[in-house]
Order: structure tokens, then sequence, then C-alpha cells
């Protein structure tokens, strides 16, 4: 991440688009996964129903936050498991390495969670001497290549099958050149299953957390949550406070759509359960804040907490298609990303909301109808009047303020930018216009509509 | 019924054909049509870019443009969009309540309000519609693909109201070309490439025209077509249902 973390999304994005071929690909393999999301969604008549259910238990949980919190920890801590929390991302990586540190414990199986991606987890683990093993296919891929996921539901979506098996070559002893995703996949399942059977500690997401009953739910389709959690004599759980969803018979209206929105299908392979540690093992949940209760106090931005992490938003935004996830230079990439960053560090994700043409699309996608695209333009209200836009911008912006308010100026200035188009054409076809890049200037016609109106009515009379 | 014409800025300056042709067809259709001389801009270049806070004069001055109509008419669905959305005025609000209430894009004035069942129009080619997202999804002319829910377009019924036209069926219905007003100049490269693939969708369907409600999303992808020396050309939705041969 050190190489993009001085840049911003204009530059990535333009770095990505360098290589058109793969553009295309990128594109097109995030919109067929689009695809099957409308056709999924499509076969439910009540879908639109179930979209408003959704959002409308969300609403209930971000407006009763600490009494669900509570409610959720007390039943856990019934069951047997073990609460803790933490303040942001510092404490949240400090808890986890504790408990591993005073079992001894230097090697962990991790589960993809994108909030451990928020918090650095791996980094800091393995600064402190403590390797982690991402066991989400996807994941274990990007880990091997030294890079965080590019979306959150499809971590290595940016990778071809040959790149993946050039990696597998270098680090798991796969045949070079070996590109077969059947002959990449058994590899990394078997790397995967002794990683599996001598690790004593495992770390999961959640996905869901029932305030109710005081268990959690995760959701995976190659089962690698259940195969960590279930062998280790430790499990810890990494949830954001905002995973609560209130009783248990909530829990059907989320798990129809979540991977119906997210790649089309009708349920995830493995929806597990976890309620009380078996005898003799432990399972800790650690509730994580990090700006979320920030997020809540800001009126227009907090039900971005709403989001169940599904990835349609990416999925269908054109943006990201044609951008590629690491573009976004953040853990959660995207639109939701772009109205959730912001509130982690202004400054340095002010360039984020900016990254989308505001077209609506992920508003429409989004399960819990969390209106991204109105977020997307009210933080870009607040990132300018916060001062983190370039001069230049605000300057322009000025301007054109100017003549936009008064017909005569505006008359004026429209007057001799169309003759400049027409007898100078030089001076805005050229480098330094960005349009002008990849796209003609429009035609400068003789007069504006103004003009002809005006004339129209003087032979009219 | 006193219809205020409202030209935007970019179509005043570079698209002056298509405002013609929005104002003939309303008369046509029986509106008596004016247009307040003193307009200028909806603000919506200022307020996308997070400088909403900039837009108060263009505001006042659409304020005192465009109040006192029956209805007020636009050939830009995101230009109307912006009005009804952001239009506020500390001097004026009961006004700029008014206007937000009483503007339409044109082909939802001319299915809406006005009714149009039939038009003596004739346009014997091939169009693509490029359907423009602050109209889709904002003022919702037609159905979106995302949400499930029965279809229908406004813009597309009208077009079936034309002799001789074909209008050709795309890849991907409503997918963004990439313009995003000051979004085609900061993220240059994406927004390029997004109108590429725009372009691409109409002209492997076989479109000899693209049209859309929309002049914004026209000149980006209008920018490409020259580029490529392309003889598809753009025409605004207002010139084809006010075209005859």
């Amino acid at each position: 991440m050190s190489s993009t973390a001085t840049k911003d999304h204009p530059q990535l994005a333009a770095i990505f688009n360098r290589d058109e071929p793969r553009v295309d690909w990128h594109d097109e393999t995030l919109w067929w996964v689009r695809a099957k999301r409308d056709i999924a969604a499509h076969k439910l008549p009540e879908w639109e129903l179930l979209r408003e259910t959704a959002s409308q238990i969300k609403n209930n949980v971000l407006s009763n936050l600490s009494t669900y919190l509570e409610q959720f920890e007390a039943n856990a801590i019934n069951n047997g498991i073990i609460v803790h929390w933490a303040a942001n991302a510092e404490e949240h990586n400090k808890i986890i390495y504790t408990l591993l540190e005073k079992r001894g414990i230097s090697r962990m199986v991790k589960s993809k969670s994108m909030l451990t991606e928020e918090c650095h987890l791996n980094e800091y683990l393995l600064k402190q001497g403590i390797d982690v093993i991402d066991s989400d296919l996807g994941e274990r891929i990007v880990q091997l290549a030294g890079e965080p996921p590019s979306h959150i539901v499809l971590p290595c979506i940016h990778k071809k099958k040959e790149e993946i098996g050039d990696i597998f070559h270098e680090h798991l002893g796969s045949a070079k050149g070996e590109s077969d995703p059947k002959i990449l996949t058994e590899t990394a399942r078997q790397h995967l299953r002794e990683v599996f059977l001598t690790r004593r500690a495992a770390l999961t997401g959640v996905n869901f957390a029932i305030a109710e009953t005081g268990e959690f739910v995760i959701c995976t389709n190659e089962g690698n949550a259940d195969m960590g959690a279930h062998l280790a004599e430790i499990h810890i759980a990494s949830m954001g406070i905002e995973k609560i969803i209130p009783e248990r018979k909530h829990l059907g209206v989320f798990l129809r759509l979540l991977t119906r929105s997210a790649t089309g299908q009708p349920i995830t392979t493995y929806s597990s359960h976890f309620s009380k540690p078996q005898d003799g093992k432990e399972i800790h949940v650690v509730i994580v804040d990090n700006g979320r209760s920030i997020q809540l106090g800001r009126e227009d931005f907090r039900n971005s907490l709403k989001c169940i992490r599904c990835g349609a938003c990416m999925n269908t935004c054109p943006v990201y298609r044609k951008s590629g996830g690491h573009s976004y230079h953040t853990a959660v990439a995207g639109p939701i990303g772009s109205i959730l960053a912001p509130n982690l560090d202004m400054e340095k994700y002010a360039d984020l909301p900016f990254a989308s043409t505001l077209c609506g699309s992920c508003s429409n996608v989004c399960p819990v109808k969390i209106d991204i695209h109105d977020q997307l333009y009210k933080w870009r209200q607040v990132i300018v009047k916060a001062g983190y836009t370039p001069k230049a911008k605000t300057l322009a912006m000025k301007g054109m303020a100017f003549t936009l308010s008064s017909p005569m100026i505006y008359r004026a200035a429209g007057k001799m930018g169309r003759f400049t188009f027409k007898y100078a054409p030089f001076a805005v076809n050229n480098g330094a216009n960005p349009w002008y890049k990849h796209r003609e200037m429009p035609k400068a016609p003789e007069q504006s509509f103004g003009e002809w109106y005006a004339k129209r009515k003087e032979n009219k009379k | 019924m006193k219809v205020a014409l409202f030209v935007p800025c970019y179509v005043d300056q570079f698209y002056p054909q298509a405002a013609v042709a929005t104002l003939e067809l309303l008369e046509k259709l029986g509106c008596e049509v004016h247009y307040p001389k003193n307009q200028t801009c909806c603000g919506q270049p200022m307020a996308n870019s997070g400088y909403e806070h900039l837009t108060g004069g263009c505001n006042n001055l659409f304020i005192d443009n465009f109040a006192g109509y029956d209805y007020i008419v636009c050939p830009s669905g995101s230009c109307t969009l912006h009005i009804k959305e952001h239009l506020h005025s500390h001097e004026n609000e009961d006004k700029a309540i008014e206007i937000r209430k009483r503007i339409f894009e044109l082909t939802e004035f001319l299915v809406d309000i006005l009714q149009v069942k039939s038009l003596k129009a004739s346009f014997p080619y091939k169009v693509g519609m490029h359907q423009s997202c602050h109209g889709l999804r904002g003022l919702r002319i037609s159905q979106m693909t995302e949400l499930v829910a029965p279809p229908f377009s406004k813009p597309a019924q009208l077009l079936g109201l034309v002799k001789g036209l074909e209008l050709v069926p795309l890849s991907r219905a409503d997918d963004c070309c990439g313009f995003g007003g000051t979004f085609c100049v900061v993220e240059e490269a994406v927004s390029s490439k997004m109108g590429k693939d725009r372009v691409d969708d109409h002209i492997e369907h076989g479109a000899q025209y693209i049209t859309s409600a929309d002049l914004s999303c026209l000149m980006h992808l209008e920018g490409i077509l020259r580029r490529q020396n392309s003889s598809v050309k753009v025409i605004h939705v207002a010139e084809i249902l006010n075209h005859s041969i």
C-alpha cells in the first residue's frame, strides 16, 4: 500500500487504465457478477419488500444500538462467550495480541474479515512476531502477493488465473506455468489443510450478531471459517458495532439478501452459527467501534452503518469496474468505502467522494437501501468546507459562480468561449485540457440559443 | 398553459438546435412558451463539485427568471433534477419550493402533463437510446435495471411514436456514460474509458444515431465519436421528436 499512499483516486485509476484490455477484463468480470445479481433479484417478486424490511430493521438497530449491544453482550456472556470492547483499531489489535501472547501462540489462521483489514491487524501481528495465514482462498492469494484485497467479497478479482499460478509456483511449490483453476485450488486446499490442522488460534469476522440470543453468524462459501474455528482451541471473532440485528427471526431477511446481492447465489454455502464454546475451548468476541459512533452521530451519513458488506455497489459501479479496487486506497473500496473512509480520515480520503459520477446505481442495488450516491454528494460539500480541496479548484468554482450569477457576464463569456473554440481552437485543443486527451471539444455554433431567440422575437414584431 | 423554457447553459452555448427543437415542439403541441431571457445555469457544476454554498447567486437568479409559470420545461434531465433537489433561497424559499414542484424534464412533461399520444415526426434511422443517470435514477423517466419493478420508459414511449425510427437494443441498458460533470476532467482516464464503452455498445448494435434526454452525456459521447472519426451521430431526443422529412 505504501506506493499508493500518496496518490489519489484519479492518479491511481489513470495508472490502472494504461492497460485497456485489462480494464475491459476487470469490467466484464464484475459486470457478469452484477448480471447474476439481477437474475437472482428478479426471481423474487418480493425483492423490493425484502430490501425495505432490511432497511427498516437496520434503522431500528441504529436508533437503539447501545441497547442491542448490551443485550448481545449479556446473552453472549451467558452462553460462555468472552466479550471485549475496542474503541479503535489499536485497541482491537492489542486485545487480540494479548489473547495470543498469554497462551504463547505465535501462529494464527484467519478467515476473511474486512474489519481486520480496516484495523491492519495482519501487519500489526507480524510486527509482534505472530504469523497470520488468511484462509479465504482469494484473501490468501492477495496475502501471498503482498497486496490488500481489491474487493470486499471477491478479494482477488483483479488477478488473472495465470498470475495466481505464478504466485502459487513461487510460494506453494505448484508447477511453473500452471493456470488450471482446479489444480490451483487443490494446491491451496492442501496448503490450507495443513494450516487448519496445526493452528491453535482462529480469527473470524462476524456477519450478523443476534442480540436476542447472544450468538453470531458467519457466512462463507468455502467453509474456511468453520475449519479454523472448530479445530482451534481459541476462536476470536472481530465485529463492528453495527453488525447487530435484534432477533433471530430477522436473520432470514438478511441471509436472503446478502448473497443474492453479492454473487447472485440464493444463499452462502455455509451460514454458521456460533453461540457457545465447545468444552475446553474459548470463544472471544471483540466488539469494535473504530469511528463508527462518530459516523452514527453524523446525521447525513449515519445510515452508511446499515451496510452488510455484500459488495453489490462495487460490482454495479462503472467507476469501480473501470478503475480497480486498489485505486480507492482504503480497506473497503468502491461507493460504500467512499462514504465510510472520509469518516475515518477526511483529509486522506478527501478524493474518494469525488470518484463517482453520482449515477445512483449503487443506491439501487443496495440491499439495505443506503442512499450511497446522495451521501457522496453530501461528503463533497463537507470536504470542501473543511478545506481539503485544491486551491485552484476553489478559485475556478468561485469564478464560475460569479459568471453564472450574472446574465450579462454569462452572455459575454459564452460569446468569448464560442469565439475561442471557433477561431483559436489551439487554445483548448491541447494537452493541458484533460477533456481533449481522448475527446474532441464540442463545435461552437454561430449563435447561442439566447441570441437566436432574440432575433426570432425581433422578426416576429 | 404558460410554460417557461429553461435552456441549460451548455445547451444555450453549444447545442442551440436542441433548444430550438424543444421550443418548436412545445409550441406545436399548443403550449404558450416563454423564454426568460436572463437565465444562465442551474448551478449544478458548482454543487456537484462540493461548492453548493456558492450557488446562492445562481439560485436567486433562477427564481427571478422562473417564478410564476404554470410549468418550467427543460431539455435536460440532469439540470432538472438539480433544481428539483437543490434549489433553495434564504429570501424566497416559497418561490423555490413552487419552482421545484413545477419543473419538468421535456420527455416527462410530454408524457405526464401533455399526455402526448401521437406525433407528426419521422426519423427513418436506427437509434440507440442513452439513458442519462439523472433522468433515469433521479427523475425516474424510465424503469431502472437494478430494481424489481415493471418496465417503462417515457423517452422510448415518445420515440415509439416517430415514423421510421428503429430503437436498437443495448447490452447494458442503463450503464453510466462517465460524463459526471467535473468528473469528466478530474477523472479523465476513467471517464473517457466509460464513454468509449458506452459508444461501443451502441455501435455494436448498429445505431446510426445516439439519442438521449440529456445533452451533457451526448456531448461526452460525441467527443469520443468524433475523435474516432465515427459516422455515428448524437442527437437530442427533442430534435428527433420535432423532426419530419
